[in-house]
This record gives C-alpha cells, structure tokens and sequence, in this order.
C-alpha cells in the first residue's frame, strides 16, 4: 500500500515536473508536512465547545463564520509534546473533500517545496502515527520532515471524525 | 427552425406544467351540470397555452393531443355543447397524456404513445358526437340562451384586436424565420398583419393581430419566443372612438369570429351590457375597483362608453395587458396575469364600489369580480432559486448573531452615556428580528400545494374501488417550509390512499352499518405550539385490533393481548405488515407505513394512529415548522451549554427531597403530580465534569417525545432563544443525544440535544438501574 501510494505520488510529480508545496508544522520536537493545497486557513486557538463522548484529541467544536468545525488536537493524537493551549497555539483549518476540520498544532514553521526525489519512503518502524498515513520523509539540509498524507489521515476511522457510513 | 430554442426548453416545461396543473385543478373543481363559464374559458385558455407553446417549440405530439382537448373545449367554451362527465374524465386522461409527453421530452420517461393516441381518439370521437342534435344548448342555465358567453365570455372575446410590439430572442440572423413562424402560429387566433418587422434601425417588430381571443393566449404564444422585457401588448380598442358607430366598427374588424357569438343580436353597443344585469354590474365593479386605485376620478358612471375613452386616455396602462371593457381584463390591468383559480374566498366588501351601479348588483357578479381581483392579487410572483434564497436565510442567520453579539457587547456600557448606542441596538434587534421573519417566510408555502393533489388521487381510487368518497381539507392556508412540503407529499399520499382502499368501507358495508354510503376522508392541518400537524381521518371501520394481533403473531412478533391500543396500532407500521385481506393493485403489499414513518422521522416529525371500532381512524403527523430554526431553552451543565428544542419541554421544577423516588436503592424516579417519570441525569449522558450531583440545587425539566416523559435533571436554566440549526455532521459526525449545533450570541457553539433519544434513553436505561 505504502509502495503503490509512494510510486502515485512520485509519477504525478514528474508528469507535471513540479515539486511539490507544503506546510510545515511543529509537534513538540517533530517537524511535519502537509499539502498546502489541502490547507484553508491558520488561526488561533480559540474557546472549543466540548463534544460529549468524543476521544480526547477531539476538542470539541468552534464557530468559523457560521459553519460548525470539529477541532482535533494532533499532539494528543500522536502523543508528541505538551497539549497545551497558548495564545500563540496555532490551529491549521483543512479543507478535505468539502469537509472543514481543525487540527492544533504547536507552529506552523513554513512553506517549502519538495522535488520527489527529496522525498524518501519511510521505513517501517513502531510510532503513534501510523506509517500508511506517511507519505515519506523529506530531507531538506539538516531537517527531516515527516510528509503525512493529511486526507487518509483525517478520513481514518482512527479519527472518528466521520461517521463509519459515509466512508 | 433557425434559432436555437432549447435555451427555452426550461421555461416551456416549467410553463406547461403550471398550465397543466391549473388545468387539472380546474377540471376536478368544475361541477359538469352547472359549468362556471369562467372555468371553461380558463381551462380552455390552459390548454391554449399548452397547444401554441408546445407548438413553438415543435413538440408535435403535445400539440396534437391539446389540439382536440382545445376544440372540444372551445365548442364548450361557445355554448355550443353542454359540459359532460365524460368530457371532464376524458380531458383528465388528456392531462395525464401530456404530463406523459411532457416528461418525455424532459427525458425522464418514456413516451407513451399508444395512450397519446388512444386520448386523441377519444376526444374527437366526443368532439363528433358535439356535431349531433345536442349543439348549441346554453352552457349553463342561469344564463339567458341569448348571451352565450356571458361574464367570462363577455370579458374574454370582447370583440378585439391587439397591437403587438415586440422584441425577438434569440440571435438576429434567426429572425426572419422566427417572426415567420410566429406569425403562423398567431393566424390561430385571426387574421394576423405584420406592420413593421425588425430592420436595420429598429429591433422592434409590430404585428397587429385581429382576434376575439383575449391576450393572455397570444401573450402565451409570445412568451417563449420574444425578448419578454420588450413586449407590449395594446388593445386595439384604443383606436376607437367613444363613438357608437366607432364601437361597431371595430367589431366589424373581427366579423368573422364575432358573428359567432351573439353580440350582433343587440341592437345598441352600449346595451350589450343591458341585457345581462350581472356582467354589467360586474364591469362597475370592476370600475369601483379602479376607483381604489386611485383613477376613480376619470371614471363616469352612466355611460357604459366612458371607460372607452377613459382607457385611451391612460397611456400609463399601455404596458399592462390589456385594459378592456370587461370585468376580469380591468382586474388584469393591475395585476400580473394569471389563469384564475376555480374558487375563491368571498368577496371583500370594499369591492362594492364607490360608482353607482347602473344594473341592480347581482349577487354572483361581485364574487366573480372579488375572485378575478384575488386571484391577480396573489399571482404577483417571481421564480428565484431556493439556492438563493436559502443563501439569504444563512447571511440572515449570520446577522442575527452579529446582532445578539453587540447587544451583549453592550450590555456592559452605562446606559446613559451611551443611550444613542443603545437604542440603536434596540432598533437593530426589531428589525433584523423582522427581516429574519420575512426572511423565513419566503420558503413557507401553504399546505393546499400538497393537499390539491388528492382530490384527483381520492377521485381515481375511488372510482377504482367501487367506493364513494368525499374529500374534505381543513386549513389549507397553513404554511410550513418549502423542503417540508416537498419531502410530506409522498408519505401523505400513501396515507389517504391507505384510508381510502382499507380505512373505507364498500358502500354496502357501510349501508349495513347504518352509515351513509358515502365514506369520508378528512385532510386537516393547523400548526400547534411550533409544529405543524397534519391529520388524515377517515370515518371507516377503523382498525381491527384483533386482525392486527393475530398477523403479528403469524410474523413471529412478541405481542401479547395486555398490550395497550396504541401500542396494538404501533404495529401496523412495522417492516412488512399487512393487514389487507387481498393485496391489491392500490396497497396491501406490506410496504409502506413503516416506509411513511421513517420518512417522517426523517424531518424531525411523529406519527400518531387513533382509531375506533366503526367510527374511524385518524393518522396524526407532527413536523416541525421549518428545518432551519427553533425555539430552544438554554441550560447549563457543569461549565457546558445545550439547547433544548422549546417543543419538547412540558415544564421545569426544583426538585425537592421528597419527590425523588428510590427504585431498588437507586433514585431515578421524580414524583411530579402523581406521576413517577424516570430521570435523565445529562452529565452522565455526556460526562461533564463539575456538574451539580445534588438533586435540591439542580433543576428537572420536565419533557416529552414520542408520547412518553422523562425528567433530565441539569444544574441551571440560562434563557430562552430562537436558534439557527447548524448542522454538526457537516464536518463531523452524528453525535448520539445531539440533534444539531448552533451558535450563541457570543460566538460561542452550543449542542441542541436530541430530546426524543434522551426520552427513549430513560426509559431503555431505567430498568438496568434499578
């Protein structure tokens, strides 16, 4: 599955012969990245309205404008640093398939462009994310970023973010 | 056809299908012994429409079919041949065929063509069987034989000619051909003369179209194929002088189809109101209501001849169609045309008029007039997207919040510092309230949408079931929201075909009941403490709980004979059940309450069943009002806030020690009134943390859904609000116990709770607890 996903996303990048945008984020130590195309909007971190029986990275719920957007904590999820809320925790608000979610992160670094071949698969090995939702691991001089596939991700079962029907 | 006319496909299919229903409307309201003359022209003019737009656009099929429906029904129209029974059933078939053909050219279904052709034999062999000794018999009796087409006739062929200017659609290089075509299809009407096509200067063209037609059909004809916001339509009755001779000389014009009629018998133009006191008294109302609006001054009343010069003298009415000497194109004058519904409220008084009347006023006229000026009143309409309409209801939603969030913003300032700010915050709150509630009202429609369908659908059932059956509709001006009305259709059709084919009695049962022969099926709506309920009742056998025990049984259902009546008829809306003797082509199969209850629920409603024994049985739905707001009570649990929908809630109580009951060491029983309602403790339901444990300082709010009560027990009530319903699962999940989400005035989210679950939760819970 990692191999097919890995050789689809290699063909679609030389095909078009661009690299690829992403936004990078920090989770305690780690540095993350994600497709910029998939993001809509970064904001603080505001008063969550708690949804009853939910997992504990589920904040709960805020208002953006009028639509109801579920807030997920990635740090609780991943067990990575502190879940701790500042004024400067970031949210980064995503926009997948239609569906607007949330997700806490502790900062949002940059934006860089990776070339496929900068991007390696990722061994197998034992962590809190699962290697399916790895996309790879970009090298960009002395960091290493962990490419996650943020779509699987949110559309996972693991999330609970959707409803177990309309997958 | 050189223009491309599908970029006007839409507007014709949406037309005919208006056409059509207003037809059928209008057949199952006409009473074929007595036709009201104003009814024939109307569905006469329906299927004119149908005929000349469907013509247009080269659907040959449709125009066939409307052809023979329209020269049999203008024969009818003329007074040439009385109105039969058979003629109603055949041009409902007809209807049917062309509602066929329509979908066809939609590419939903299939044409069937056998049937087209079988409609179309079927109306010519009437139309033939119009040739026998029977033609020319009155239309109706309480007309004199002498005035055939008496007040809607004398309003409709007037004797008249319109001077048509005009625009065409499409692209220029297709005019020629277009104007070509029209000019064909408007010979229809009479003789046709094109003064002035588009050249090279001018886009406009004028065409003079002599015709005791009235205009709304040529505006039909027009409609699709001219630029809409060019047209104008004048009478040609403006060339006429106030002249005696003038007056004739115009009739002369149009001897061909007047001499048809009888206007020639009467001697005198003015006196052509004289012989028929109620149309004359109809024409001077409709002059006291031009008096309403305000031209009053240039009417004079003894003469019959002054509204001629008085509409010549009007250019401002040049752009409104058609005022003529008659009562029902005067009421057009102001109003957007429509074709006039069978019935009517009674009149308003204000209708009778300032202007003496010259003929004593007949009793029917001024229905006739007030009917014709409702009638206009409400069509004033203009088709817009529920898109876009349901994008203004979410910015309203948005102000209303913005609004709640700078009322509290304010509620910190001193007030007399601050007075102007606050008073204009005041303002604010009235009228974004207002506007919110216009706002909603766009989508309301009146229920009678959905109830003007049965009248057909009791009709052919009964017809085909041998039974005799009296639709009644109650309230049919109720308003509910417009995906409502959408979304009930089916299910209540299911139920008044269910009351019809089971809840009925054949006549001779009902006979040997001592009941009259003929059944009635009752369809009311009211709305009732923010909901809108809708009852079908039939006065039949009722349900046979016996019959409904046994087949449960049979079906390996766990039933026993304690079991309450509700619960007996609860049964019958299972997957599957059926009672029916017989399955039928009508029902019996099994599928369907239990489909109509879930398409209920489905909307936020409940059905109710009562029934007796050879009384009857009612079948109640409650909906909400509308999709998109509620009356909710906030309360507050822990550090939480939740919405509960107002509906639900019967009453809220401080619990005192001695009203909670103890059911094998655990309390969660609540004394109130003498009833013992289980508890529902919400922090528990959701695991708030902070909440208040203790009964004494916690309140009990009292609720009830799906008939059954529970107490939740919370730790304060907040306030009371219109909420907008958002929905959580846009972007998450249903949440078990949550219905929604909306936003409070400080921006803040807050969970409406899902009342009838937390009910069924009590109950479900309850005996594990004790």
């Amino acid at each position: 599955m990692l191999q097919s996903a890995q050789a689809a996303t290699g063909q679609e990048s030389e095909e078009s012969g661009f690299a690829q945008e992403l936004l990078t984020f920090t989770l305690g130590a780690e540095e993350y990245a994600i497709d910029i195309l998939k993001v809509q909007e970064i904001r603080g971190y505001d008063a969550v309205t708690t949804i009853a029986n939910a997992p504990s990275f589920i904040k709960g719920v805020i208002n953006l404008r009028g639509t109801i957007v579920p807030i997920v904590d990635l740090r609780i999820k991943f067990s990575v640093g502190v879940a701790e809320y500042t004024p400067f925790t970031v949210v980064i608000i995503l926009n997948i398939g239609g569906r607007v979610v949330g997700m806490v992160v502790d900062a949002v670094s940059d934006v860089i462009s990776l070339k496929p071949e900068q991007i390696r698969p990722a061994p197998d090995f034992a962590s809190s994310v699962d290697t399916a939702y790895i996309m790879g691991l970009g090298a960009l001089g002395e960091r290493m970023l962990i490419v996650v596939d943020i779509e699987r991700l949110m559309l996972s079962s693991e999330m609970a973010l959707v409803d177990e029907a309309a997958q | 056809m050189a223009i491309d006319m599908s970029q006007f496909y839409q507007v014709f299919f949406e037309e005919a299908a208006e056409h059509l229903a207003s037809m059928e409307a209008l057949l199952l309201a006409i009473d074929p012994g007595a036709p009201d003359p104003e009814e024939v022209n109307a569905l006469f003019r329906a299927a004119h429409s149908i005929k000349g737009s469907s013509g247009t656009f080269g659907f040959q099929d449709m125009m066939e079919v409307t052809h023979i429906l329209e020269t049999m029904l203008d024969r009818v129209r003329k007074g040439e041949a009385p109105l039969t029974d058979d003629m109603v059933d055949a041009s409902l078939v007809a209807g049917d065929v062309l509602k066929n053909l329509l979908a066809a050219h939609k590419g939903e279904e299939s044409a069937d063509r056998e049937a087209a052709e079988a409609i179309c034999h079927r109306l010519e062999a009437l139309c033939r069987a119009l040739d026998a000794p029977s033609a020319g018999a009155p239309v109706s009796a309480p007309l004199p034989p002498n005035a055939p087409a008496a007040p809607g006739g004398s309003a409709e062929p007037a004797g008249k000619g319109f001077d048509l200017y005009f625009v065409l659609a499409g692209p220029r290089d297709g005019w020629p051909a277009a104007l070509a075509n029209l000019v064909a299809e408007l010979q229809s009407f009479g003789l046709v003369e094109v003064v002035a096509e588009a050249g090279d200067g001018h886009a406009e063209c004028h065409l003079r179209v002599l015709s005791d037609s009235a205009e709304e059909p040529i505006r039909g004809v027009l409609d699709f194929v001219v630029d809409e916001a060019s047209l104008r339509i004048e009478p040609l009755a403006r060339r006429a002088d106030a002249d005696e001779d003038e007056a004739y000389g115009f009739f002369d014009d149009v001897a061909g189809s007047a001499a048809t009629d009888t206007w020639k018998s009467s001697e005198d133009a003015y006196g052509f109101f004289e012989p028929q006191p109620a149309p004359a008294a109809a024409s001077e109302e409709a002059y006291g209501f031009f008096d309403e609006n305000e031209v009053a001054s240039l009417l004079a009343r003894q003469q019959a001849s002054e509204p001629y010069g008085f509409f010549t003298e009007l250019p401002s009415l040049e752009a409104t169609p058609a005022p003529a000497p008659a009562p029902e194109n005067a009421a057009y004058g102001f109003f957007e045309p429509v074709a006039p519904p069978a019935e009517a409220p009674q009149p308003p008084p204000p209708v009778v008029v300032a202007a003496e009347p010259v003929a004593p006023p007949v009793a029917p006229a001024p229905r006739k007039v007030a009917s014709k000026a409702a009638a206009a009143g409400d069509s004033g309409s203009i088709r817009v997207s529920v898109e876009k309409v349901d994008q203004m209801i979410n910015l309203v939603g948005e102000l209303v919040i913005t609004q709640a969030m700078l009322t509290q913003a304010a509620s910190n300032v001193d007030p007399v510092l601050f007075e102007r700010l606050i008073n204009g915050l005041a303002q604010l709150e009235r009228n974004t309230r207002d506007l919110q509630e216009s706002v909603m009202s766009i989508r309301m429609m009146p229920i009678s949408v959905v109830f003007s369908r049965f009248p057909r659908v009791v009709r052919d059932l009964s017809q085909k079931l041998g039974k005799h059956v009296e639709l009644k509709t109650i309230g049919e001006t109720t308003e509910m929201d417009k995906s409502l009305v959408e979304r009930i259709t089916d299910p209540l059709t299911h139920l008044v075909r269910n009351s019809l084919d089971h809840g009925l009695e054949t006549p001779e049962k009902r006979k040997a009941a001592g009941k009259s022969e003929t059944g009635t099926i009752t369809l009311s709506a009211y709305h009732q403490s923010g909901n809108i309920v809708i009852e079908v009742g039939d006065d039949g056998a009722g349900l046979n709980r016996a019959r409904i025990l046994s087949k449960a049984r049979e079906r390996g259902m766990a039933v026993s004979d304690t079991m309450s009546d509700q619960e007996v008829w609860q049964l019958i809306m299972e997957p599957g059940f059926s009672t029916a003797d017989q399955v039928t082509e009508v029902s019996g199969r099994g599928v369907g309450m239990d489909v109509v209850k879930k398409n209920i629920s489905a909307m936020g409603g409940r059905i109710e069943l009562d029934s007796m024994s050879g009384v009857g049985t009612r079948i109640t739905v409650r909906l909400p009002l509308t999709l998109a707001i509620l009356d909710g009570m906030s309360v507050g649990v822990g550090p939480e806030t939740y919405i509960i929908p107002l509906g639900y809630v019967m009453e809220s109580m401080q619990p005192e020690r001695g009203m909670m009951k103890s059911v094998s060491g655990v309390e969660r029983l609540i004394q109130v009134r003498g009833e013992y309602l289980p508890v529902v403790c919400l922090h528990e339901v959701f695991r708030i943390q902070g909440a208040i444990t203790d009964w004494s300082r916690g309140i009990m709010v009292v609720l009830e859904a799906d008939g059954q009560s529970a107490a939740l027990f919370i730790d304060q009530l907040i306030g009371q609000h219109q909420v907008v319903i958002k929905s959580l699962e846009a972007n998450y999940r249903r949440v078990p116990g949550v219905a929604g989400a909306t936003i409070m005035g400080d921006g803040r989210v807050a969970l409406i709770l899902d009342v009838p679950m937390l009910v069924a939760m009590a109950r479900r819970v309850m005996p594990a607890a004790a």
